[in-house]
């Protein structure tokens, strides 16, 4: 059995205890290194990360990018999406593709899915 | 480009033949395999961005509804509210194999048999808003999860895609150009050999018989 993590800064996360998800408010990037260290070491398959988190330890992040478990996922926190997200989705098709030919230039949302 | 690995032997010329067929049959098959992956990866990719999209949208919402319950509770009626939840969801994760690529698969199991079982507190102290709050959120969940799905199986299909794709061209590009010609210039060099034999016996033969 795994479980779901949610870390980021606590007013953007505080709503997903709710769900059942496990919350685990951090601010500061030392913090963080340490809690996803804590988190990687337990059965945790998906971690949910808030945008802002994400890109200051977004070094770290990049090493688990090519394993099974977990699934390392940014949301947008509660002060507003920053694209990062997506960002990491038009990485894929660039990695494996050579170019982006499918989400192409549209750097704001809602415009060409072909 | 007659690289001057190998003698020029029949063995050499045999085990070269070998290898050209080895590479081509390997590039047949990783061109298949890549081109494979690549439609799976387009298709779990679009979803992908669609799901982003709609998990990011639903986000905002909760995290507005959020900010509107919290304007209208106390900072400590709202911890405490929260503080002790009712559900909890857990996964158990098997493993796919598409294209020799390792997916996760995700389903998802809560404790309480009941889904809608998110509401841990009383409603007395808390206002309405929250349980709208609570509740949007509760509907995009089940995205969230299948974007955590997605989203890692694009990752690995990515990673595996420019593997095979660096393997194709090196195949392509290097390895059978090179082979074919190590073949032409064994060949050539046999048959040059053989003919400086026949000539060599021809000159004996004269000089024998004059």
């Amino acid at each position: 059995m795994y479980k779901i993590a949610v870390m980021g800064a606590y007013d953007s996360i505080y709503g997903f205890a709710a769900l059942g998800l496990y919350t685990f408010p951090v601010s500061d990037t030392r913090e963080g290194e340490r809690l996803l260290r804590r988190l990687l070491e337990n059965d945790y398959a998906v971690i949910y990360i808030t945008e802002a988190l994400a890109a200051s330890l977004a070094q770290k992040l990049s090493r688990y990018r090519e394993q099974v478990l977990p699934a390392i996922i940014q949301l947008p926190g509660v002060s507003g999406n920053t694209g990062a997200g997506a960002a990491g989705v038009k990485k894929s098709v660039r990695q494996a593709i050579g170019s982006d030919i499918l989400f192409g230039n549209d750097e704001r949302e809602g415009e060409s899915i072909p | 480009m007659a690289s001057a690995q190998g003698n020029p032997t029949r063995m050499e010329l045999t085990r070269q033949k070998k290898k050209l067929v080895t590479a081509l049959r390997g590039h047949k098959l990783l061109k298949d395999k890549r081109d494979e992956l690549m439609r799976q990866f387009l298709d779990l990719v679009r979803e992908n961005m669609a799901l982003r999209r709609r998990v990011e949208a639903g986000i905002r919402a909760a995290n507005r509804n959020f900010v509107i319950a919290r304007a209208g509770m106390s900072e400590e009626s709202l911890g405490t509210a929260l503080i002790a939840p009712k559900q909890e969801v857990y996964l158990e994760v098997t493993r796919k194999n598409v294209m020799s690529v390792e997916i996760p698969v995700f389903a998802c199991r809560t404790r309480t048999p009941d889904k809608n079982d998110i509401y841990s507190y009383g409603f007395a102290f808390t206002s309405d808003d929250l349980d709208d709050a609570v509740k949007s959120l509760a509907d995009i969940l089940p995205d969230m999860l299948r974007l955590a799905e997605v989203e890692k199986s694009c990752q690995l299909m990515a990673a595996e895609i420019e593997k095979t794709r660096r393997r194709v061209n090196a195949l392509e590009h290097v390895i059978i150009p090179q082979t074919q010609a190590n073949i032409r210039y064994i060949s050539m060099k046999l048959d040059e050999n053989e003919r400086g034999a026949q000539i060599r016996l021809m000159k004996v033969k004269n000089i024998l018989f004059l």
